[in-house]
């Protein structure tokens, strides 16, 4: 059995065989073979005029299965095959002669693929798909290929789909998707939250074709799929999607309520994200607000920092789409196991222990400045905090209070629109939990990073699956750490949360509340279930948050 | 003579795909030659999807068409219209 992660872009569950779908026809693998000019121009044309109709028919198709809304995807693809940028330059590069119509067809669309990959917008990016999509459909055209037909229950796997694919599959035989690529605004993802599909995309499949009719257990409810799963895990999956309908109606009806025990603590119910368009999903799981915005996203999978404005971009969109709720920011967490080449970090024998974080952010202020300068701006934009990863001491949050006020005078100097959001620090490291009576007195609030502060404390790698007994998310030392951590907060007069994944272990919930923690952050998925737990809980506060 | 009508993308996610999509289907039912632009930057042919999309309009974006031909006020009219209901 082999089991991996993916982003829930669709929740649910489903247990069928994998059905694998190859990675599109590129360029290059098309036969060189080619005829004369004229018989070229032919097949091209007789290409262009069978794919104008296989789009006039999945319009069609979706219009009655989807509504008129997805349906223009295809009416806008159709235009695409108008366009002049791409059939005229199927003809010309055709015309200019030693190319096939199918060969023509992949080339124009590839280049014009690519134009859009370069833009800047990632929605735009995202559709060099559909540029992709309609030249291969030139292409399958001109060659007489058929597309992929399913006829039997599956769960889909690809690299990533096409909406024609997405569309042309029949419903009834699509139990779940998984998907190696796709972000939450591609088709694929759009399409499959419409049509209700349990989707995982960014999944982190073995090598493209070797699950191939293997039995998937797919849960999109905890972000896990399962490849020839054990019969407990097929089970437990199952149970999962048997009552997952009844469940999900049942939690939907807690959007819009307020997360407070009916002892009357108030514990939000905060979402974790990695990426602006997670927020779609927060938004649909009705969170409080976000506990923990990953912001390496930014950082990771390219060749260069990323520009002030880049970053601001992507911060001001998620807190004007959180429309007044808090955004709490984590400023660059990279190091350990999340590598970029471009920072050129020596290697290390204890990555966990050596330059990362906050140590890389204060050992090179540019690339700090100017995250902070982003954040700032966004702040002005809506409800926006941010905190500090890896702190060990007060000297830390001090340097890291300078450089802000630093940033804040430059950004009042330059007269450009900023507002300092709430700073707070995460607890992640022994060393912060025995001075977080002193850290308490720096920041406007905590919050607990109980991976790390459980690799940290107990000496467990949490990257290491064969340490058995001994790898107990439960250790007391970690509870204990927990609260000291918001005696120190409440003591000081802030806020603290959790935004580890202990925070959504339901056999928790009631110690948190004892505790008296004040935030949870958990995968969006989870907020409902955490929000009923919270609803339900017979849980005493015994340390409130008395704001001074 | 032209007409001229600037237009300020509201849609927080920008122009998207349909929408553009249904924008250049409008643009292409007239006579008029339209040229459009984004804050200020190149003209490009209103009339091509490709050029359209690669606008890249996003949300507080100002949108400027220029119409030019027989039916130039209808255009203009009408596009302004649409504009204000769907981005």
């Amino acid at each position: 059995m082999i089991s991996a992660k993916g982003r829930i872009a669709c929740q649910g569950a489903a247990c069928a065989k994998a059905f694998e779908i190859k990675a599109p026809q590129k360029a290059q693998s098309t036969s060189d073979a080619y005829l004369s000019v004229d018989e070229e121009l032919e097949r091209l044309e007789n290409g262009l005029a069978r794919a104008k109709e296989e789009l006039e028919a999945l319009y069609q198709k979706a219009l009655t299965d989807l509504g008129e809304e997805q349906a223009q995807i295809f009416e806008m693809q159709g235009m695409m095959l108008d366009d002049p940028d791409l059939a005229d330059g199927m003809r010309d590069l055709v015309k200019k002669g030693a190319i096939s119509a199918s060969k023509a067809a992949l080339l124009v669309g590839e280049e014009q693929a690519r134009a859009f990959e370069a833009l800047d917008d990632p929605y735009m990016k995202e559709r060099a798909l559909d540029v992709r999509d309609v030249s291969q459909r030139v292409s399958r055209a001109v060659e007489g290929a058929s597309n992929v037909t399913i006829s039997e229950p599956c769960i889909i796997v690809a690299d990533d789909l096409t909406p024609s694919q997405t569309v042309a599959f029949d419903r009834k035989f699509i139990l779940g998707m998984i998907l190696r690529h796709g972000a939450m605004n591609s088709h694929a993802a759009i399409l499959a939250r419409t049509m209700n599909i349990p989707t995982l995309i960014g999944a982190q499949l073995p090598e493209s074709g070797t699950l191939d009719g293997k039995m998937i257990a797919l849960d999109a409810v905890h972000g896990v799929f399962y490849a020839e799963p054990t019969d407990e895990i097929i089970s437990e999956v199952q149970t999962l999607k048997d009552n997952f309908h009844v469940r999900r109606l049942r939690l939907l009806g807690l959007r819009g309520k307020a997360s407070i025990t009916p002892q009357g603590h108030v514990i939000k119910t905060y979402a974790n994200i990695g990426r602006p368009d997670d927020v779609e999903m927060v938004l649909e799981n009705d969170a409080e607000g976000i506990g923990l915005f990953r912001s390496e996203f930014l950082f990771l999978e390219r060749d260069d920092f990323p520009s002030e404005n880049e970053q601001y971009k992507a911060y001001s969109k998620v807190a004007q789409a959180l429309n007044g709720k808090l955004v709490v920011i984590r400023t660059l967490d990279i190091g350990a196991d999340k590598q970029a080449h471009y920072f050129n970090l020596p290697h290390e024998e204890n990555p966990a222990l050596g330059m990362r974080a906050i140590r890389i952010c204060l050992t090179r202020p540019q690339i700090f400045k100017t995250q902070l300068r982003a954040i700032f701006r966004a702040s002005a934009c809506g409800n926006v905090a941010m905190m500090f990863p890896m702190i060990t001491c007060p000297e830390e949050v001090l340097d890291c209070l300078k450089i802000c006020d630093e940033v804040e005078e430059e950004l009042k100097a330059q007269n450009i629109a900023y507002k300092r959001p709430q700073i707070g620090i995460m607890i992640e490291t022994p060393a912060a939990v025995l001075l977080a009576s002193e850290l308490a007195k720096l920041v406007d609030f905590f919050s607990v990073g109980t991976n790390d502060l459980l690799q940290y404390t107990a000496a467990l790698d949490r990257q290491n699956q064969d340490l058995g007994k001994f790898y107990n998310p439960h250790h007391k030392a970690l509870l204990k750490s927990l609260e000291i951590i918001v005696k120190a907060a409440h003591d000081n007069g802030i806020w603290a949360g959790i935004c580890g994944e202990l925070g959504g272990d339901l056999s928790l919930t009631d110690y948190f509340i004892e505790l008296g923690f004040d935030e949870l952050s958990v995968t969006p998925g989870l907020i409902l279930e955490l929000r009923e737990k919270i609803l339900l809980s017979k849980a005493i506060c015994q340390n409130p948050l008395v704001n001074k | 003579m032209s007409q001229e009508i600037i237009h300020k993308i509201n849609d927080p996610r920008g122009m998207h795909a349909r929408p553009a999509g249904q924008l250049v289907k409008l643009l292409s039912s007239f006579e008029s030659k339209v040229q459009m632009s984004v804050a200020g930057g190149a003209a490009i042919d209103g009339k091509r999807l490709l050029l359209v999309m690669k606008l890249a309009a996003s949300q507080g974006d100002e949108l400027k068409l220029v119409f030019d031909g027989p039916d130039e006020e209808k255009a203009a009219l009408d596009t302004a219209e649409f504009l204000k209901a769907n981005m």
